[in-house]
């Protein structure tokens, strides 16, 4: 509700600053020129916007899909991550944006190559603090869970998962913006369709307003699919959230 | 009668990068069955390693540790862990909480839950069983990891500082609660603490260590009436009692002489 108040309330700063400053519209259009253009446009946005947004999907998914099992694997041998890590840190400080024409070399103008970079944007950040989590519960629960006669796999379940699970939100979090960004890294290198493609084609037309809209497209996407981790993480964390909102809780 | 723990001449040294470092030396004692043994030591005496090799989660450098006549070779069971953090799953509410024993062992969960139930009554908490941790305070948690570690019936209780985290008032009447569950249940308790009084107050017979390495100073026998009650603090004997371990420590450089 706040972050609704505080986005309205820089919509308006920006309408009066480019009113009374009177900057040309193809420097920096008023947002009410951005949402004359959206509602014009709606058809041929709407339509790029489908495509952006289900590679998204696609990527970040593959990237959930793909990093918690490997980040439990990790955590469950020293050696594995051992090996692992370092190769993980290295395949991560390789730029993803240099990768990006490669992909393309590989796999084509399609939908792959879009999102095999949304999918390596988020695979990191997921991993990263699932693992952390998976390695953070305390001592004291081990020693419990032994004291149980609990198996792995039910030390697994009962104790490593839960403790991990706001790590693995946190981590979601951070990839759930960067699928954005991979996404749209994939449709500037080769694409005919799809936001990133349109905001290249606006940006060539001098099109100004066209690129505003874009990006305003772009963000509410990521504000929704953050928002939707966080909804989903407050339905499954309940204890983690409200704790939080308590300032720690004890 | 067999002893709920036996430790026979254990020694535990620890490798470390400056040598190797004696943590228990030559430590030889018994917890009989239904008997509440204080172990009283300073920081860094050894007293965690004993909880680790009471539970089997390492195995003595040297001697043997007996549960029920038996040596121990894995992680024990048949037991219930109290932590100074109390150790609570912050995703599972209260009763959840203490549910964990009979569902990771596969036991009856109904006749289980009336159990948890109960123990719950017992502390003062019935009310509390659908909330979450956080929701509660210091004592209020620590109570329910006690309930956890009991509502299994093991046949020892290993307590690890249990109160150290709380504050003074909280401290003492948990410990006198801890009392009153113990005069119920007879359980065989190891309650490892640094302090003096409360390890009297509770106990059959308090361990007391020397500081690293950790051995045995004397074991001293608590001939205190029971029920134990606060006002037990001001008789004669308990003070007597107390400062006959003050003059241990004082020997063994644990306090300072003034």
């Amino acid at each position: 509700m706040d972050g609704l108040l505080v986005s309205m309330a820089l919509l308006l700063v920006w309408e009066a600053a480019v009113r009374i400053g009177q900057v040309p519209a193809y420097l920096l259009p008023p947002p009410s020129a951005v949402a004359t253009r959206l509602v014009a446009d709606f058809h041929g946005i709407l339509l790029h916007t489908l495509t952006t947004a289900g590679e998204i999907l696609l990527g970040f998914g593959l990237a959930i899909v793909v990093s918690i099992p490997m980040a439990a694997l990790l955590a469950q041998s020293r050696s594995a991550e051992r090996v692992l890590h370092p190769i993980l840190v290295l395949s991560q400080t390789v730029p993803k944006v240099a990768v990006a024409p490669l992909l393309v070399v590989w796999f084509g103008f399609g939908l792959t190559p879009k999102i095999l970079i949304a999918f390596t944007m988020c695979f990191f950040p997921i991993v990263v603090d699932t693992l952390t989590g998976f390695k953070s519960a305390p001592a004291q629960l081990r020693w419990l869970a032994l004291s149980t006669g609990a198996t792995r796999w039910q030390a697994f379940v009962h104790f490593q998962v839960p403790a991990a699970l706001p790590h693995i939100f946190s981590g979601v979090k951070v990839a759930s913006t960067l699928a954005i960004v991979g996404a749209v890294v994939g449709e500037f290198v080769a694409a005919d369709r799809g936001l990133g493609y349109q905001l290249i084609v606006a940006n060539g037309a001098l099109d100004v307003t066209l690129s505003f809209t874009i990006l305003v497209v772009l963000s509410v996407m990521g504000v929704l699919l953050y928002g939707l981790v966080d909804v989903i993480e407050r339905l499954v964390l309940p204890w983690h959230v409200s704790q939080r909102a308590h300032g720690g809780g004890r | 009668m067999t002893a709920a723990l036996t430790l026979s001449h254990v020694t535990k040294t620890y490798l470390t990068k400056t040598g190797p470092l004696t943590a228990l030396d030559d430590l030889d004692f018994e917890i009989a069955e239904g008997e509440f043994l204080s172990v009283l030591g300073p920081s860094g005496c050894g007293k965690s390693t004993l909880l680790t090799l009471a539970s089997g989660l390492e195995a003595p450098t040297d001697g043997t540790v007996l549960r029920a006549g038996q040596p121990v070779r894995r992680a024990v069971t048949d037991i219930g862990i109290v932590f100074q953090t109390d150790a609570l799953l912050e995703w599972r509410r209260v009763l959840e909480n203490i549910m964990l024993q009979p569902q990771i062992r596969g036991l009856d969960m109904a006749a289980y839950e009336r159990r948890a139930r109960e123990l719950l009554d017992l502390v003062g908490l019935g009310d509390f069983a659908g909330k979450y941790p956080h929701e509660l305070s210091g004592g209020m948690r620590q109570r329910v990891s006690i309930c956890r570690a009991l509502v299994h019936d093991p046949s020892l209780v290993l307590m690890d500082e249990p109160f150290g985290a709380l504050d003074a008032l909280t401290r003492e009447q948990m410990v006198m609660e801890l009392h009153q569950l113990w005069l119920r249940t007879k359980k065989s308790v190891m309650f490892v603490t640094h302090d003096i009084q409360e390890a009297i107050l509770l106990a059959g017979r308090v361990l007391v260590m020397t500081p690293r390495p950790g051995r045995v100073a004397e074991i001293v026998e608590v001939d205190l009436p029971y029920p134990r009650t606060p006002r037990t603090m001001e008789t004669p004997r308990f003070i007597a009692l107390v400062a006959h371990v003050r003059n241990l420590f004082e020997q063994y450089g644990v306090l300072k002489k003034y």
